[in-house]
């Protein structure tokens, strides 16, 4: 293994996306995605890295011109932050349906509006559907990996897709934490060279991104629904050959205390270490309490996170956005779908929390727990979901 | 891909190739274009002149030219915009109404 290093999130993110050896990257700048997109400028301008930073007009921009080079065949690599992923959600949707293996980091950053920089998930979630890969890290040591295990999945010949990386933006793409990186043999041995299934060349010329009748539509949709969803064996032995080579265990699903808990909190993203403390605290006052962290996001563990929850009386899903009109946040309502065959389903509670870069504490956390465990367990109530701390 | 290439309406999701790559080139012929047509055009025989000008403006290049000299329509691909009625120096090609 490499050395350990204390610096900067996105700066250990650039430096893994250097490491990986990319060919293309095409990016607009965007808080709070930009140190990790100005880093990567700065090695290509040095000639530390061979390849091409595209400096593109808009984040639509970017990401055509990633379907483009990823087509051609070159390692390709994007980064953005909500406004910017809005701007590019068009072609985000067309990469995965084109199967071009693109890694994007999202530094996540609630929507506008009113217009806001500060960390939340909905940027994420309004891409929900999309087709690619999504998983979620907690601190800089799995954000490094993670970049190293996007490249490696992303472009397996089994898989074929796109892949997005969801880093909180400030809370943790703005933290110096101490990050091991990996020695070139390590990625060497982990990270082959890129062989795109299909790629446009003129020896062998193919047309990429035609248009489909209505007689042909439902069938691409079956593929591609299903080459997400037969992409998990990959994204399993990945994670496994990640731990032989580097000795980090990563799963779909994360427990922490979970079995046997009577309550599990459901966390993504690096709120799960505020939740951990708030959990040993719990449990040293004798509270039957564990947590789940959901890393991959899409495809959906279903078999991992039907097994983690295994035996819980109550799940709180503390989601990071709003899915408005509808049933509180965007994860709780799928984790009652998920649960819903279940014999003995848990109680879903849902705590909206940390909306734009708002602070949630180990206290806060401890407080979420006390109410649940005074609200009714009946499965469906109104107050099935809570605005966390809205001044009423 | 060296298959006999099915239509779209016999392909099941499975012969797709990833990412719906089009490997094997001009496929596009198998669209059947001429479903759209509520016009379509004919012949005069008797005024044509045999210049080609219909075959030359067809926008969907649904005009071709026969063993004895004129130019007709494919009707598998011709939508009937008119164009060729329209071009026509003599006049000799009328659009007229589909009928089921």
């Amino acid at each position: 293994m490499g050395e350990r290093v204390g610096l900067e999130v996105s700066i250990a993110a650039a430096e893994a996306v250097k490491m990986a050896n990319v060919d293309v990257i095409a990016a607009y700048p965007i808080t709070p995605q930009t140190h990790i997109v100005e880093h990567l400028a700065e090695v290509v301008a040095d000639g530390e890295l061979d390849a091409e930073f595209i400096p593109v007009e808009s984040e639509h921009s970017a990401m055509s011109v990633c379907c483009g080079s990823s087509a051609v065949g070159a390692r390709t690599f994007t980064c953005t932050s909500s406004q910017g992923l809005a701007l590019m959600n068009e072609i985000v949707f067309i990469t995965a349906s084109m199967r071009l293996p693109v890694v994007m980091v999202l530094a996540n950053r609630s929507l506008s509006g009113p217009l806001s920089i500060w960390n939340d998930h909905s940027d994420v979630m309004s891409i929900r559907d999309c087709g690619w890969i999504q998983v979620f890290v907690e601190n800089g040591q799995e954000v490094f990996d993670h970049i190293m295990f996007a490249f490696r999945v992303a472009e397996s010949q089994k898989v074929s897709l796109p892949l997005i990386v969801n880093v909180d933006g400030f809370i943790l793409t703005h933290v110096i934490e101490p990050v091991e990186f990996w020695d070139a043999e390590t990625v060497k041995n982990y990270l082959p060279p890129f062989k795109p299934v299909n790629r446009l060349h003129p020896d062998n010329p193919v047309t990429m991104g035609a248009f489909g009748m209505p007689g042909i539509y439902t069938e691409t949709r079956k593929a591609q629904d299903s080459a997400l969803i037969e992409a998990k064996p990959e994204i399993l032995k990945a994670w496994q050959e990640m731990a032989d080579l580097t000795g980090r265990h990563y799963k779909p699903v994360e427990s922490y205390h979970a079995e046997g808990a009577e309550t599990l909190f459901l966390t993504m993203g690096s709120i799960g270490e505020t939740v951990s403390v708030a959990v040993d605290e719990l449990r040293a006052e004798g509270k039957s309490v564990g947590q789940l962290s959901l890393r991959l996001w899409r495809p959906f563990p279903f078999e991992e996170f039907r097994q983690a929850a295994a035996g819980a009386k109550r799940i709180i899903v503390l989601d990071r956005a709003v899915s408005m009109g509808g049933q509180g946040g965007p994860v709780a309502t799928e984790i009652r779908s998920v649960l819903y065959k279940e014999k003995n389903m848990p109680v879903v509670t849902n705590f909206l929390c940390g909306l734009a870069g708002r602070d949630v504490t180990v206290e806060d956390y401890k407080a979420m727990f006390e109410k649940a465990s005074k609200m009714s367990k009946r499965r469906v109530r109104e107050e099935d979901y809570i605005l966390y701390g809205v001044r009423e | 891909m060296a298959k006999t290439p099915k239509s779209e309406l016999e392909l099941t999701w499975k012969d797709l190739e990833v990412g719906c790559v089009i490997s094997n080139p001009g496929n596009a012929c198998q669209y059947k274009t001429g479903e759209w047509r509520s016009m379509k055009p004919v012949v005069d025989k008797t005024h044509c002149i045999r210049c080609g000008v219909c075959y030359i403006f067809c926008p969907d290049m649904a005009v071709h030219k026969t063993d004895d000299g004129y130019f007709e329509a494919d009707l598998y691909y011709c939508k009937g915009c008119g164009i060729c009625a329209r071009e026509c120096f003599t006049g000799c090609i009328t659009m007229i109404p589909e009928v089921e």
